[in-house]
């Protein structure tokens, strides 16, 4: 649910990365903090536990830059992506604009991938949204592996409906923002179809 | 899906003028006003040394956790929650079921004073939500974003 503000001329918009648990959530935001300029960046915040898996979420506010002299921010937000964690993730979905999935391209987490696939549809229905109607955008992460499955077949497990993805490697930053862009554009252009 | 949250100038006045009320008759540190998906509405008060966005995506993330408690064990809401800390503490108050208020206050008041000053706000706040509600919802009430173009969009991602 996006927030306009007519008073300060402002635009805030909520994107979730999801998906399994190791797949490089978190990662995408921390390369994003750390290549972005700090005035248009907001503080990265982690909810982690001591081993550095994700306990609730992650949070990083950035300005994308002015449309019609409105202010673009855009809340990115991770989940915890353990299956045990799940009352919290449906948590983090509520208000949600847009979502990336973030696949393991690894054939071990193949498996993973289809579980948490079908757990962010059930999670966004009981939300009242429909993965097939929000802006939605798929990440193929870790491609540098060795057991990484090729693209074709993920998209063939994965991505059924064709809609837009991604090849990352998210530690070195390769498609990080090429994701982040797809999905931002896609919120805007759903805000876009809203307004008129 | 969720409609969206729109503010309009006039409304946005009157919510920025309750919180700076409820600062000074609670005699509290800082006044804040997130949406319960975590987007700050207002702030108020000595909001120079916070990171008043993060502020509000915890606020709405500690609301959620709670009310997701809440349900587990048959109840609908924790409509207020208090936070007590060495110096300075905390008091969260849903209003009508969509924003939270948050009163972060020390020992120059008290949890009472604050308890009462937050029921008249929340009170007031509640009446200028339905009314935005109202008026976002009324005919012709479109988003700013119905005007732009894909050019628009575009230039924007164009480094």
């Amino acid at each position: 649910m996006s927030f306009i503000n007519y008073s300060s001329r402002e635009i805030n918009c909520k994107i979730v990365y999801y998906g399994p648990g190791l797949c490089g959530k978190t990662t995408n935001l921390q390369y994003i903090y750390n290549k972005t300029n700090p005035e248009t960046k907001g503080k990265l915040i982690s909810l982690s536990t001591e081993t550095d898996r994700t306990l609730f979420f992650d949070f990083l506010p950035l300005s994308l830059g002015e449309i019609r002299g409105f202010k673009t921010r855009f809340h990115l937000y991770t989940v915890p992506g353990q299956v045990f964690y799940d009352a919290s993730r449906k948590l983090i979905l509520k208000g949600v604009d847009g979502v990336v999935f973030v696949a393991d391209s690894q054939v071990e987490r193949m498996e993973a991938n289809i579980e948490s696939m079908e757990n962010l549809r059930v999670n966004l229905a009981e939300q009242g949204y429909d993965l097939n109607k929000i802006p939605f955008v798929i990440q193929y992460n870790k491609r540098d592996l060795p057991n990484a499955v090729g693209v074709d077949e993920l998209r063939k497990v994965l991505n059924p409906r064709n809609v837009q993805d991604h090849q990352a490697v998210a530690p070195t930053g390769v498609g990080v923002f090429d994701t982040l862009k797809g999905v931002a554009k896609l919120v805007l252009t759903e805000l876009k179809k809203g307004g008129q | 899906m969720a409609s969206q949250l729109v503010m309009y100038e006039e409304e946005f006045h009157r919510i920025n003028a309750v919180c700076d009320r409820l600062t000074k008759d609670a005699n509290a540190k800082v006044v804040f006003l997130v949406d319960k998906n975590g987007q700050l509405i207002s702030a108020a008060g000595q909001t120079n040394n916070i990171d008043t966005t993060s502020l509000a995506s915890l606020t709405a993330g500690n609301v959620a956790a709670m009310g997701g408690l809440a349900k587990l064990i048959g109840e609908n809401e924790f409509p207020n929650q208090f936070h007590e800390g060495a110096k300075d503490s905390l008091y969260m108050t849903l209003v009508g079921g969509r924003v939270v208020l948050v009163v972060i206050f020390d020992n120059r008041t008290s949890l009472g004073l604050v308890r009462l000053r937050i029921k008249k706000a929340s009170d007031e706040l509640e009446k200028i939500f339905a009314a935005l509600a109202a008026r976002s919802a009324a005919p012709g009430a479109g988003s700013p974003f119905a005007e732009i173009s894909d050019a628009d969009i575009d230039n924007l991602f164009s480094e």
